[in-house]
Parts: structure tokens; sequence; C-alpha cells
């Protein structure tokens, strides 16, 4: 029933579950380890290609043998001040951000057992959004005070819903898909709700210019890029993936179900819970960074998932496709039409959701009626 | 007892539609809007102040709240039996997206000014965009919940992006979507509802005959086949009622977005999981929740107002969490 509903990671949990779990795992995980390689390799080598591009790109071109000449410290000065200076860290930037939003989505999503359980549905955005838009509008904020007030937003909203979802256990907040699961989303569909009223509400009452300037963060940006932001969302990203690397083989026996995960030795409740903290983290990390950037959250496990063949999270895929994503986004954003430089909220929306539905086509035709 | 629920649901949107006609910004009592009202606005008018509040101002908004709420609720109840996802919400179909997009269009192309302007451009791009969603998650093989979900989303991030390209690089046009976009019943006139009455009554016995066939499908498409129903037929028939219904509130109101995803799951409470009660139920909830939500708005915020999409939030996102946390499994 419900469990039709859940996303593809469900979909290969049951598959697994359905057989005898030793051997079948054993065949399936060495056939999806062979393509796991393959695509992440693949991926790698688009974001090459990708970092490439977005170092050459610009008012003044670069070409490639100098770009690598000023990556390694040589060439001249222009060219090394243009690219070190101004294209790696946006590059570096975006890639970060689209990491952190696919990392984000990918653990939302297995562990809530919900293709909607991404933070751009569930709340966490528009929390960080509220913040930030009342940040704007009311106090007249810009820079880094907008990404602190977006950040504590996120984990604001973060903090309500678990303390409304109550107890974290059994029946309680943080269950995996069906019942327990709906619990968590549900109340964070309802206070993205409050803070998405909130949002019109300031909209709709302050000057129309401040509008339009809250409305540039709200679609998600990357403009000119602060070493000392790059920094610490650079530092923030690596912790929370230590994090996230340490506690990745649980999440996936959480997806064999409680009750295996709990045979194999796993804490459940304070594992779901730190799990969700991490993933709170990247979310509001990566918002705080670039603002709400549309659909990457939403997009990049599915994705992901679809690349690699569907078993388990597929973290490390995930946070490729994100990269690729925000990443190419962000050059085809500065890029694509000479003279008019668009957010790269806008990019990755218009761009990045038709590939999720060729995906999907695609999708619907191997795997049938699921 | 159901039906005696019902019944109570039908008192209760009468009590909203009596508090929504005497209460607002001008006290009025009670002698003097059903004065208003039995002077039906023509030759029996005096004229008078109270009068034209009544008539012109609150009788307008309460039927449109009525009629975009029963719309609204009905479509959600629809939506959720139909992705099997106790978390869609009509909107997901690109209902919503599709609507603003067209606005947004009528208002920076067209130069159309008025709310009333607005009604077959958004009820135009929400047909479209759901008509577009539908399709893609469908493929070859008919849509599943999953592809639903997200085609629908996937369709909502690439108009929400155009949106917002649009309102970016034009002042004037933000200027007046923004008022839209936050879902108003006021500055509509009554007769508003007219043109959309045919869209509205087919899609609620569209909507009101699928009881029994959503049942079917919350038990899985090969139990559900099995049991004789056809699937498929059920899946088409459930997209355009939604679209009707979706489509015609939307253009009235602006897009209303909670009132779909709330409604269900309180209906769900109160009666259980069977789709025949949950539809019936799902109208009167509707009508009451959009209502009292405009009423609440006229007087919290005086003398200005706040716009019911505000207040639905407001009042709806309390309700839902309160709910969510007293029933320990929220199963569907």
């Amino acid at each position: 029933m419900s469990g039709n509903a859940t996303g593809g990671a469900a979909a290969g949990g049951a598959a697994v579950g359905g057989a005898p779990v030793g051997g079948a795992l054993r065949r399936v995980r060495a056939a999806g380890l062979h393509r796991l390689v393959v695509v992440c390799g693949l991926l790698a080598l688009l974001l090459l290609a990708i970092a490439v591009l977005a170092l050459m790109l610009g008012d003044r071109v670069v070409a490639p043998q100098d770009v690598l000449a000023a990556a390694v410290g040589q060439g001249s000065g222009g060219d090394r001040f243009v690219i070190l200076g101004l294209r790696a860290p946006r590059l570096a930037l975006s890639l970060l951000v689209g990491a952190c939003f696919g990392l984000a989505g990918a653990v939302f999503q297995s562990l809530l057992g919900n293709p909607l359980a991404s933070p751009d549905i569930i709340g966490i955005s528009q929390g960080a959004s509220a913040a930030a838009v009342t940040a704007v509008l009311l106090f007249g904020a810009s820079g880094l005070a907008v990404s602190g007030a977006a950040f504590g937003g996120a984990v604001l909203a973060a903090g309500l819903i678990l303390l409304l979802a109550g107890r974290v256990g059994r029946s309680g907040a943080v269950g995996s898909g069906g019942a327990a699961g709906s619990r968590f989303v549900l109340i964070g569909i309802a206070l993205a709700f409050l803070a998405q009223a909130l949002i019109g509400y300031l909209l709709t009452r302050a000057d129309v210019r401040d509008a339009q300037g809250a409305l540039l963060w709200l679609v998600g940006s990357i403009g000119t890029v602060q070493v000392p932001e790059l920094v610490v969302t650079a530092v923030s990203a690596l912790l929370l993936s230590v994090a996230l690397a340490l506690l990745a083989p649980r999440l996936r026996m959480l997806q064999l179900g409680d009750e295996a995960a709990t045979a194999l030795g796993v804490r459940v409740t304070p594992v779901r819970l730190l799990l969700l903290l991490v993933a709170v983290a990247f979310a509001a990390v990566a918002t705080a960074a670039a603002g709400p950037v549309a659909f990457v959250a939403f997009v990049s496990a599915p994705i992901a998932r679809r690349l690699v063949g569907g078993l388990g999270p597929a973290l490390v895929a995930s946070a490729l496709v994100g990269a690729v994503v925000v990443g190419g986004a962000d050059v085809l954003a500065q890029h694509a039409v000479a003279g008019l430089q668009v957010p790269v909220g806008i990019v990755t929306g218009i761009v990045g959701a038709p590939i999720l539905l060729t995906l999907l086509a695609r999708g619907n035709r191997t795997r049938g009626a699921a | 007892m159901r039906v005696l629920g019902l019944v109570g649901l039908l008192l209760g949107v009468v009590v909203a539609v009596a508090l929504s006609l005497l209460l607002g910004s001008r006290s009025i009592d009670f002698g003097a809007v059903l004065g208003a009202l039995t002077s039906g606005g023509g030759s029996g008018s005096d004229g008078s102040t109270e009068q034209m509040v009544v008539l012109d101002l609150r009788v307008p908004r309460t039927i449109i709240g009525l009629v975009a709420g029963a719309a609204l609720g009905l479509a959600g109840a629809l939506m959720q039996g139909l992705t099997r996802n106790p978390l869609a919400d009509p909107g997901l179909l690109g209902v919503n997206s599709g609507a603003s997009l067209a606005v947004v269009v009528a208002i920076s192309v067209f130069g159309v000014a008025s709310p009333i302007g607005y009604i077959w451009f958004a009820f135009a791009g929400a047909a479209v965009a759901a008509v577009v969603v539908y399709a893609v998650a469908s493929g070859r093989t008919g849509p599943t919940p999953l592809s639903l979900t997200l085609a629908g989303a996937a369709v909502t991030a690439v108009l929400t992006s155009l949106i917002t390209l649009v309102l970016l690089r034009d002042l004037d046009t933000l200027g007046q979507y923004r008022f839209w976009s936050v879902g108003s019943l006021v500055g509509r006139d009554a007769s508003t509802v007219l043109p959309l009455i045919p869209f509205l009554v087919v899609g609620a016995v569209l909507a009101l005959v699928l009881g029994r066939g959503l049942n079917g499908l919350a038990l899985g498409d090969d139990v559900a086949r099995g049991l004789g129903q056809r699937v498929g037929l059920t899946r088409v028939v459930a997209g355009v009622a939604i679209i009707l219904l979706c489509g015609s509130a939307t253009s009235l109101a602006g897009p209303l977005v909670f009132v779909g995803l709330v409604v269900p799951h309180l209906a769900r409470r109160m009666i259980g999981t069977d789709y025949r009660w949950i539809l019936a139920y799902s109208v009167p909830l509707g009508a009451m929740l959009l209502v009292l939500a405009d009423t609440v708005g006229r007087l919290i915020a005086q003398p200005a107002e706040l716009e019911a999409g505000i207040v639905v939030a407001l009042i709806g996102a309390p309700v839902l969490i309160a709910l969510v946390r007293r029933d320990r499994a929220v199963t569907r």
C-alpha cells in the first residue's frame, strides 16, 4: 500500500527482503558494485569537463592549457587572477553546494522511505528561506548575515520538526518509511506551509524592489564568492562527509527494515537520529551558501539510484550527481545566453527537471508498472 | 453514524457562512445582515453602506470561499487516493504552478490587471500543466504513484523557474503577481463563479463516483484488477476530475495549496479509510476551512486584513501537526 508509494530505495529493499538474504544479496551486490564503479567514474569525468569549462569560459576566454598553467601557479598574472581568484572559488562553491544537497536528499529519502522527503519539501529549505527573507526584508541584512540567518532557520525548522514529532523511537518520529516516517514528513510539510505563508506575507508587504531582491535569494544563486564563506562551507562539508561515511553502513542496514537492522546489531533509534542530523546539516550548509537551489536535493538521489541500479542509498553517486547538476547549471547560468546572467536555481529547475523526466520515462519502460 | 457526521459538517458550513457574513472590520448587526440578504440587492435595497458591505463584499467572498474550498478538499482527497501518497497535494499535479505561470504571462505580456481577468489564463495554465504531468508520468505503461509524484515535482520545478525568471526581470509584474500568489478571496465578484460552474459540477460528480475505484487502488493495482476494477480508467477519471476542480478553484482564489493537503487528513481522521466517505467529508470540510480562514483573516490584523491563503496555513498547519501527533500510527 503505502510501500508502493515509496522510492526506488524501498523497492530495492523489498526485492532483497523477499529472497533469502545471504547469497542473493551478495550476488546482487557484486553486480551492483561493478556498475557503481563505472557510473561514478563517468560522473567524475563529467565533473572534470564541467570544471574545465567553468574555468575557461567568461568575458576573457582562457585556453585549456593556460587553465592548467594557472592552476599550478604558472601563466600570466591576468589569467591567474581570473581563474584562481574569481572562477575557481565560484566553481568550488557550486560543486560543494551540489554535493551537499545531493547527500542531504539521498539520506532523507532513504531514511524516511518517501520520494517526497527531500529538504525542499519537508520544511528545512522553507525554514531557511523564511529566516533569510525576514533578515533581508525586516532587518536589511546582506551577505554573510543572510547566510547565517538561513542556517539558523534550517536548524530551527529541523529542531521544531523533531520536537513536534515527539519520541524518537519505536512508533516515534524518525521511523523508516510507512507510518512513522510519514509522521515526521507530515509535520515538516505543515511547517513548510507555515514558513511559506510567512514568506508570502513578507513579500506582499515589502517594497516591491526589496521583494525582488529577496526573490533572487529564494531561487538560489551563486554570485561573487567570498573566500571565508567558501572555507566555512568546505570545512563543514568535509566534517559532515566523514560523519556520514561512518554512518553509511548502518544506513544500508536500516533499509533492510528495523528488525533486520536490529538483528545485525544496529541501535536503530540513535542511528536514525544521527543520520537525520547529518542530513539536516548538509542541507543547512548548502542553503546558507547558495540559497535553496531548486530541485537539486529532490532529484539527485533518484537520478543516482537509477544510474547505479537501485540498491542502497547510493550516497557517492548522489553527491556526484548533485555536484554535476549544480556545477553544470552554474556554467549554463553564466554563459548559456550571452550577456544574461541568471540565478543558478532557475537553471537547475529548467534543465534539471527535464533530465529527471527523461530518466523517469526510461525507468518506466524498463521497470514496467512497478 | 457516518451520515450524522456529514450532517454535522454541513451544519458547521452553515455556521462558517453565518460568521463570514456577520464578522468583519465594520460591525454590522444580525438584523441588518438579514435585511440586506432578504432585500436581494434589487428593488428592496436601501443603498446603505451596511447593505453594500454585506452584498458586494461579504457575500461574494463567502461564495468563492465555499466553492474553492469544497473543490480543493475534494481534489486533495482524489490526489492522495490516486498517488497512494498521504503527502500528495493537488498542487503536485502541476496545477498551481501552471496556473501561476499563466497568470504571470497574463500580467506581463497581456497587461491583465484584475483577479477576474486572470481566471481563464489560470484555468488554462492549470489544465495544460496537469495534462503534461499526467502524460509524462504515464509513459507507455500508465502512471504509477511514484512516476506521478516525480513528474509533478519536475514540471512544477520547471514552471516555477520560468515564473521566477520573469519576475526577476519585470518589477511591475512582481508587484501584481505577489498578491495573487498568496491566495485571496477578495476583489472577485460573485458572478465570477458562474462560468466555472459546469466544470465544478462535472468534476464533483466524477469525484464522488470514484470512491469505490480509489478504495480498489488503495489495495494495489493487482488486487484492484483481481476485484474486477478498471484501474486505468479510474486513474484517468480521477485525473480529469482533479484538473476540473483544482483548476477552477485556483483560477478563483489563487494557489491555495494547503487546503487540498490538510482536508483529506481531517476527513480520514474522522471517518477512516473508506474513500467514498473521505470524498464526501472533504467537500464540507474544505468549504468550512476556507470560509473560516477568510473570516479570521479579516479579524486578526485590523484595520488591514490577512489573505485567506496565509490564514489557511496559520490554522491548517497547527491542526495538521496536532492530528499527526495524536495519531500514533498515521497510516493512510
